[in-house]
């Protein structure tokens, strides 16, 4: 497992921070990519200390990098010599449900982000490892995607279609060495969700979710929910009649 | 952001203005507008501390926990420096495997260097190591007037000597540098002793200076020929062996706050004689650090286990030449009154001067216990035990402290006129609110 080379996309965020630590345990290069040069860097230096081989920073957004999607990956996966053995994609905004109903261009900005170009991020991502014959691609959806909800179903279409094309994907990698990872957290506790009360058995810490991607990953699983006990949940709530489903102000 | 917070005695719950950072570029602006809001602010890292001295009712508290990254490990000589809001659990999971362990371990890994620092916490080995304030190579404070300031024994000693042990009210600890101690291995040997009598744990202390940890467990409730009986635990880093981080095997956790305190006088009697009694009371062999330092974060929020009244903590420390007969009386006392509790450390210091000028450690004995909060009558035990402590020229822990009186503390602490000096204008908590207020009704009774 040591030497192995990551692209994170979405670096700062605090799941795919607690990822990154993972890997740079084990020895890994890394390269991050997110808006914030400066946090970026902190988070670079706090890998390289706990074991990473390389950590390099790439500054854009993600939701629109100036590059272009395929210029802009080729320059990541340049800065780890061309091999990419597992690319996380983990960036997103939680969004303004209302605003976004009042505002069809705010609407469009939130699925734009959390679902148009991650979809575009992971076709270059998919056919790099195609290319390359094996690799493993983790794209964070959201147990918000299973069934539209009144109070963010915005986040939810966004994160739901992006969960689609990831499913989308393993499908045409099947029985092959390229595996995609669909990866469905529930409440974690992180900055994103600091507007929600928190507390309870519902609320997960990004160490957690993160171990959980870890060993999905290495299993080769497509979909993953986190933590376990939201595939339960979920299929409750998907399969919730809609006369009674309407009823209730989730 | 409103919330009400709660220290690890759970004795109440207090409304703060809460702010927690995610990077340590945006603390300093959080904390002026916490400043603003409130009036003042207190760093609060992992809520260990068992009283008042982590809370500030009504005002801002900002929570250091998200800042945890590592600036720089080098692992040819140990040394690190990191974000005050790095626990030693999750330190060790990147030391660890490389031969590093920290110099010197509180009986929780749940605790952040920032807080290691503002408490100047001790463990088993402070006979040999001191406090943790000794291995601190520098620390960055962040001054409410926006001023980061680099502290180190030979730069800005005087607010160093400060912030050690300064108890948070110095300044926001944004980055501490640490010496790490070598290790070959994560497993330690141990050698578990009971013995029949508190007159045996001084003799054991004393046979045991070569060993680098050590510490007692004592039976609160045995009294007459058995008073202060226990098991004398003494322990040293395995020269070979694994370098794991963490222990295979699950946690346990306390889910929920049984209604009433499961530790009352019959369970405590039949876990006390249990305990005494069981085969690893005599134990001799290696285990994970984990086992030995920190038994009780094995149990996720043991604190519940004392209901929803919460518990009060008691830590002394007395100086040598009284400290058999004040060790005794004290001991005495707790048995007397049937009440006290499964967890009851008992350890000798070292001589070492103090890292801070509010450090809780020196030369002496350390007797530590919680109590159930049973209201008047725990607290009535307390203010016996302090006439015992008061009269031995001792001092009790403000770490564990939720009521002790401000005159127990000024004579215990004889720098904190000098202190006061370096404390800054917008830090502020409960425990120093309590201190500075004139002596209380309940003293003059």
């Amino acid at each position: 497992m040591t030497g192995q080379t990551v692209v994170i996309l979405g670096a700062t965020s605090a799941v795919a921070e607690r990822y990154a630590r993972l890997h740079a345990a084990r020895g890994a290069r890394l390269v991050l990519a997110g808006r914030d040069s400066r946090r970026l860097g902190s988070i670079a230096t706090d890998l390289m200390a706990r074991g990473a081989a390389g950590a390099e920073v790439a500054v854009m957004d993600l939701a629109a990098p100036a590059a272009g999607f395929d210029a802009a990956w080729a320059d990541m996966a340049a800065k780890l010599g061309g091999r990419v053995d597992t690319a996380l994609l983990a960036y997103g905004i939680l969004g303004d449900q209302k605003a976004a109903e009042a505002d069809t261009a705010e609407m469009a900005r939130q699925l734009t982000t959390n679902m148009t170009s991650a979809c575009a991020w992971l076709t270059v991502a998919a056919n790099h490892l195609e290319r390359q014959g094996q690799g493993t691609l983790i794209a964070i959806a959201s147990v918000a995607g299973d069934r539209g909800r009144q109070s963010n179903y915005v986040y939810g279409a966004a994160k739901g279609g992006l969960a689609l094309f990831a499913q989308g994907m393993a499908h045409r990698f099947a029985g092959t060495k390229v595996k995609v990872l669909t990866v469905k957290p529930g409440f974690i506790d992180t900055p994103m969700t600091d507007g929600l009360a928190k507390g309870g058995p519902l609320w997960a810490t990004p160490e957690k979710v993160a171990a959980d991607i870890d060993r999905a990953a290495a299993k080769g699983a497509t979909t993953l929910y986190t933590p376990w006990f939201w595939m339960g949940i979920m299929m409750i709530i998907r399969n919730l009649p809609g006369a009674i489903f309407n009823r209730m102000k989730i | 952001m409103r919330q009400p917070i709660k220290s690890w005695g759970n004795l109440a719950s207090v409304d703060h203005e809460v702010a927690t950072p995610a990077f340590r570029e945006d603390a300093a602006p959080l904390l002026s507008t916490l400043v603003e809001k409130t009036g003042s602010v207190l760093a609060h890292g992992l809520g260990r501390s068992y009283g008042d001295s982590p809370l500030n009712g009504g005002g801002g508290l900002l929570i250091t926990r998200r800042m945890d990254r590592c600036h720089a490990f080098d692992i040819a000589t140990g040394v690190l420096r990191a974000d005050a809001g790095l626990s030693l659990a999750d330190l060790h999971v990147i030391t660890v495997p490389r031969g590093w362990f920290v110099a010197v371990t509180p009986g929780t890994k749940f605790v952040t260097l920032g807080g290691a620092v503002a408490n100047d916490v001790h463990g088993k080995n402070h006979h040999v190591a001191g406090s943790f304030g000794h291995h601190v190579r520098a620390l960055g404070l962040r001054r409410s007037d926006g001023t980061l300031v680099d502290c180190a024994p030979d730069r800005n000693a005087d607010l160093f000597h400060a912030t050690i042990g300064g108890l948070g009210l110095t300044g926001l600890i944004e980055w501490v540098e640490i010496q790490l101690q070598a290790i070959a291995s994560s497993d330690m040997e141990v050698e578990n002793i009971r013995f029949d009598h508190v007159d045996r744990f001084f003799d054991l202390a004393a046979e045991s200076l070569d060993w680098p940890y050590s510490v007692a467990w004592v039976d609160c409730l045995s009294q007459g020929a058995s008073l202060g009986r226990g098991i004398f635990s003494r322990g040293r880093h395995a020269p070979d062996g694994p370098r794991l981080a963490q222990p295979a095997g699950a946690k346990l956790a306390v889910p929920l706050t049984p209604p009433i305190s499961l530790i009352n006088g019959l369970s405590l009697r039949a876990f006390n004689a249990a305990y005494y009694n069981r085969p690893s009371a005599t134990f001799a062999g290696r285990c994970h650090f984990d086992g030995f330092f920190y038994p009780l974060d094995g149990v996720h929020h043991w604190n519940r286990v004392y209901g929803p009244s919460g518990f009060y903590q008691y830590q002394c420390v007395v100086p040598p030449a009284v400290a058999r007969e004040a060790v005794t009386d004290l001991l005495a006392r707790i048995a007397a009154s049937g009440t006290g509790s499964c967890l009851v450390v008992l350890k000798n210091f070292g001589d070492v001067a103090p890292a801070g000028l509010l450090s809780f450690p020196m030369a002496g004995t350390t007797l530590a216990l919680d109590f159930p909060n049973q209201g008047q009558r725990t607290l009535a035990l307390m203010a016996d035990l302090d006439r015992t402590v008061a009269a031995a020229g001792g001092r009790l822990y403000p770490a564990k402290d939720a009521r002790m009186p401000a005159d127990l503390f000024a004579a215990g602490y004889p720098a904190v006129a000098d202190f006061k000096r370096h404390i800054d204008p917008a830090f502020m908590s409960d425990f120093w609110r309590r201190m500075e207020q004139a002596p209380t009704k309940s003293k003059q009774a």
